[in-house]
């Protein structure tokens, strides 16, 4: 199974809040509306939303890093055009937003929020600083391991994904409920981006390589 | 070899809602609808951290993130209030139901749901039991339509799987 249980209780959130009955599977109507999905057209993205670096006056504080890669289909076909948002706390793990009440600095030249639409080939490319690892009140000594938040449309309603970036190598991996709420080893391991030295740029950022692989729809059945 | 779905989490509110995303017309667009109600918990408690997203089925002329002109949008995202309440303001949509998902903060996945505007024949309302099927329809009240989207427990709402 690809996805984490609703119920996941090491995550104490979802213990309220997972639906306690199954989803309904529902087949049966080709003309269901969840079978289609906004189309965006480029006027809806500023040419600087994807890059996170250069939103403000001056330059936030962190590591540079270039985050690109491809959003496709289950049959490894791209989706074009198609609207990639991001989000993530600053490299202190601090996020600018009024909840987060974490005890470290604000970057007045760090907002964390981007968005851009994929290409012909499916590709996304962000520019932005490597996030801090947070702290979070789940359990004891509880730390998110440094992540980077990704919303991805499609073609269908039905794919449309939330998910969440991961840096390779990181020694949270194992405390973490919300990663290790995926089941499978090897899907926890799509979470994870791959340093890739053809995206880093010399004398200027780090490149990690992450693609995302949405589920099919059910006329692909 | 599908990307496994994480919780949208509770500090999003920088990132993805925009000025217009509850407002799918403008003001006094014709025929325009609300759909408003509360997000629950299984205590009963107001979720105050969800994100909403409606879809009509078309895309429409008005845009999906920048509104421009006078025509209608398909597509609206709007944060649940402290109160757990989100409203949105839209064009009717072409059939009896429009597409709704949820995130929230404890969702690591989003639950999808549909609001239907009256109940009536329907191949996915026929397929419930009548306590189950009457989650799914909303509450009619002049131009303004109520539904509630129970996470979980007593009148838990039908949450579908494609
Ligand atoms: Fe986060």
């Amino acid at each position: 199974m690809t996805h984490p249980p609703n119920l996941s209780p090491a995550y104490r959130s979802t213990i309220l809040r997972a639906p306690s009955r199954p989803a309904v599977a529902f087949k049966t109507d080709p003309d269901a509306i969840e079978l289609t999905s906004p189309v965006f057209g480029h006027q809806e993205v500023g040419a600087l939303d994807a890059d996170l670096t250069r939103q403000h006056a001056g330059e936030p504080i962190g590591e540079r890093i270039i985050v690109t890669g491809r959003i496709l289909d289950s049959s490894g076909r791209p989706i074009r055009n198609t609207l990639v948002e991001a989000w993530q706390a600053n490299a202190a793990g601090r996020y600018a937003h009024e909840g987060d009440r974490h005890p470290a600095p604000l970057d007045p030249n760090f907002t964390g929020a981007g968005r851009c639409l994929t290409d012909d080939e499916g590709r996304y490319r962000f520019v932005t600083i490597k996030p801090g690892a947070y702290p979070w009140r789940n359990h004891h000594n509880a730390w998110r391991p440094a992540h980077i938040h990704f919303s991805v449309f499609g073609t269908a309603f039905t794919q449309r994904l939330v998910t969440q970036m991961y840096f390779p190598g990181d020694p949270l991996f194992p405390f973490d409920p919300i990663l290790q709420s995926v089941p499978d080893a090897a899907a926890r391991e799509r979470l994870v981006a791959a340093f890739d030295l053809d995206v880093t740029e010399p004398e200027w950022a780090l490149g990690y390589r992450f693609d995302v692989v949405l589920g099919r729809t059910p006329t692909e059945d | 070899m599908i990307t496994p779905s994480q919780t949208v989490g509770p500090f999003f509110g920088h990132a993805l809602p925009y000025e217009t995303g509850p407002d799918l017309v403008p003001d006094g667009y014709p025929g325009a609808i609300t759909v408003t109600g509360r997000v629950l918990d299984g205590a009963g408690e107001p979720v105050p951290d969800a994100l909403l997203e409606l879809w009509l089925g078309e895309t429409g002329t008005r845009g999906v993130l920048r509104r421009d002109g006078e025509g209608a949008s398909g597509f609206g995202r709007c944060a649940t209030a402290p109160d757990g309440t989100y409203r949105f303001r839209t064009a009717r949509p072409a059939g009896p139901y429009l597409a709704l998902l949820v995130f929230a903060r404890g969702l690591l996945r989003a639950v999808a749901t549909r609001v239907y505007l009256q109940d009536g024949p329907d191949p996915l309302l026929d397929s419930l039991e009548p306590e189950r099927r009457a989650t799914l329809v909303a509450r009619e009240d002049g131009d303004v339509y109520r539904f509630d989207v129970r996470l979980q427990g007593e009148g838990e709402t039908v949450f579908l799987e494609f």
